[in-house]
């Protein structure tokens, strides 16, 4: 145990995601160590990070504004969403540059265990969206395990009777890597997911 | 294949310990509690990274050591494979094969196989519905590695469903209790809608990825069964007709069907435990938890027509397991081309001596064969003659 604020930075630090005990302690004593600007910088950093970054009213994502660059952006293409789990999904499907559609984060996915349930994500404001019809397309892009599957699942069935084309993502082998690599579930639904090479 | 040979440190009650092994029979002998199926033990852990006797790692590292290796060289047609396994209770186990670090420790299940019997098999016919379940489930994964994957996605699925039950159980009892919300209550209906529309969901997934599971354990048990009753009958000199029969959780009409040895195909399965789930809906929300799918079957075991749990003797009971794990070998035999490694755990002890003699006869074709007994005189003389013989005193392993 250190004295007073030292060990409070400490602690503050080990309540973060992926940061342990030591890490903590070590990123503590960077801090002390840094030059005073850095952590100033950092700090101020901090402090606005909450006050600045709102979220998109209608998609869900970080933004800086009542909406987000994506929904803002007139070159996008207004008939297509991607419904992700969590705003750092939005970018890795950015990062593709394939998809010039929106997106719509739900802010998790339905996990009884952890006590959360279709009320607790933006599900509601999804369908809302979908009321006016310009929408013809949603592509379910959660994440593909079982609380993901569960999600994508319940929000087909909760949107098969608007007439839109809904897709989820697949699943299969990584590009470029071995197959000798990929574990047996991914190689399993590739196998069930294999294509004709003809037509 | 066999084991060339076996060095652990720091397992169990071995601070290091070497054992060379060569085809054919060996037999380790010791007194109780001098270490002899400590070494087995580390067998089977290198074939299935997991422990016979305990569920967790902790127990198999030596008291007051850190970490504990063991170390398997495997001939296969002539080919040595060695590997090596670190386990670190609390932390990630790190294995090596042929001295190159593999991503994952399961990436070595498949370079041996054994096939191990011991005293706790005898559960297999006296013990819970589990032990049986968890026979069929280990069997699949030995066959095909990708079972353990569908195993696992399904236990995850039972969980989050099973947790949505407890949840759901209070806004969903039928009747009108004083302490409900009225019905007209929109947030209620809303709640109570939302919580059966998820609940949906959760059918949906848990009979996709159970009927999988079901129509595996089903096409295992129907290949399993010829080779069960003949290993029986071989064992203990007798036409008894040990057979199985999987009992299935499913509503009645599969149930039968699936009992009378059908394997129906899996999106005739996955109808019916959905089917099911949708039948028993007020009792699993009464009770909070799931009352069908692949998690709540069994085998039985007959002998003739009767159950062996209940009817069968100790030494029926016996054989019978002995007479499972024997069918495990021929099975895992014939899909490899290649015999495991069959290890025979304190087996010769229980059995009269007519046994002793047909059981040493069953397994003198096997490539090798590991047999572990206090006295040598349990073993019968045909054996020990055949094979080689270490002795095991405190922890230490004298070759002769």
């Amino acid at each position: 145990m250190y004295e007073g604020v030292v060990q409070d930075l400490i602690d503050e630090l080990g309540r973060l995601p992926g940061v342990g005990p030591k890490g903590a302690q070590r990123i503590a004593f960077h801090l002390l160590a840094a030059d005073p600007a850095d952590v100033t910088r950092l700090s101020e950093i901090l402090a606005r990070v909450k006050d600045t970054v709102r979220f998109c009213q209608t998609c869900g994502n970080v933004a800086e504004a009542d909406q987000c660059r994506i929904c803002l952006d007139t070159r996008r293409d207004r008939t297509i969403i991607c419904v992700v789990e969590e705003p750092k999904d939005v970018l890795a499907v950015e990062r593709t540059r394939e998809f010039r559609g929106l997106y719509h984060v739900l802010g998790g996915a339905i996990s009884p265990m952890d006590g959360i349930g279709p009320g607790d994500l933006r599900i509601r404001e999804l369908v809302a969206r979908l009321a006016d019809g310009t929408v013809t397309e949603v592509i379910l892009a959660t994440d593909p395990n079982v609380q993901g599957e569960a999600t994508a699942t319940y929000l087909s069935r909760l949107l098969k009777d608007l007439g839109l084309t809904i897709s989820r993502l697949a699943s299969g082998l990584p590009v470029g890597g071995d197959l000798e690599y990929a574990d047996e579930v991914t190689l399993g639904r590739a196998f069930e997911g294999r294509r004709s090479v003809h037509g | 294949m066999h084991v060339r040979q076996l060095v652990v440190t720091d397992f169990r009650s071995y601070a290091t310990a070497q054992l060379d092994l060569g085809p054919g029979v060996t037999t380790l002998v010791g007194l109780n509690g001098q270490g002899k199926t400590n070494l087995v033990e580390a067998i089977g852990y290198a074939a299935s990274l997991s422990s016979h006797r305990v569920a967790t790692d902790q127990p198999l590292v030596r008291f007051g050591a850190e970490r504990a290796t063991i170390r398997a060289v495997v001939v296969r047609h002539g080919r040595d494979s060695t590997i090596d396994l670190e386990l670190n209770p609390g932390r990630a186990n790190r294995a090596h094969l042929n001295r190159s670090p593999v991503p994952r420790p399961r990436d070595v299940l498949g370079t041996l196989r054994t096939v191990l019997f011991a005293p706790e098999d005898l559960a297999l016919v006296k013990g819970d519905p589990a032990e049986r379940r968890r026979f069929l489930d280990d069997l699949l994964v030995a066959r095909q590695p990708r079972w353990a994957g569908v195993r696992s996605e399904y236990d995850r699925v039972l969980k989050q469903r099973n947790a949505l039950l407890k949840q759901g159980a209070p806004l969903l009892r039928a009747g009108g209790r004083a302490r409900r919300p009225r019905p007209g209550d929109p947030d209620a209906d809303e709640a109570r809608e939302s919580v059966l529309h998820t609940l949906h969901v959760w059918d949906t997934h848990l009979a996709a990825v159970g009927s999988q599971l079901l129509y595996a354990r089903l096409r295992l048990t129907r290949d399993l069964t010829p080779d069960l009753t003949s290993a029986y009958d071989a064992v203990s000199e007798s036409t008894s007709g040990a057979s199985m029969t999987y009992r299935c959780s499913v509503h009645e009409e599969m149930a039968e069907r699936i009992a009378a040895g059908e394997v129906p195909e899996p999106a005739e399965l996955e109808a019916a435990i959905g089917a099911s789930l949708a039948a028993a809906r007020d009792t699993e929300l009464e009770r909070g938890i799931t009352t069908v799918g692949p998690h709540r079957d069994d085998l039985v075991l007959r002998l003739g027509e009767l159950p062996a749990k209940g009817y069968a003797s100790h030494g029926e009971s016996w054989s019978f397991a002995l007479g499972l794990k024997l069918a495990a070998y021929q099975l895992l035999r014939r899909d490899l081309g290649d015999d495991p490694v069959l290890i025979l755990d304190d087996v010769f002890a229980e059995l009269d001596s007519r046994r002793r003699e047909r059981l040493a006869e069953l397994v003198a074709d096997c490539e090798q064969v590991i047999v572990t007994a206090a006295v040598p005189g349990d073993v019968p003389a045909a054996l020990l003659a055949a094979g080689a013989t270490a002795s095991v005193t405190l922890g230490q392993v004298s070759q002769g």
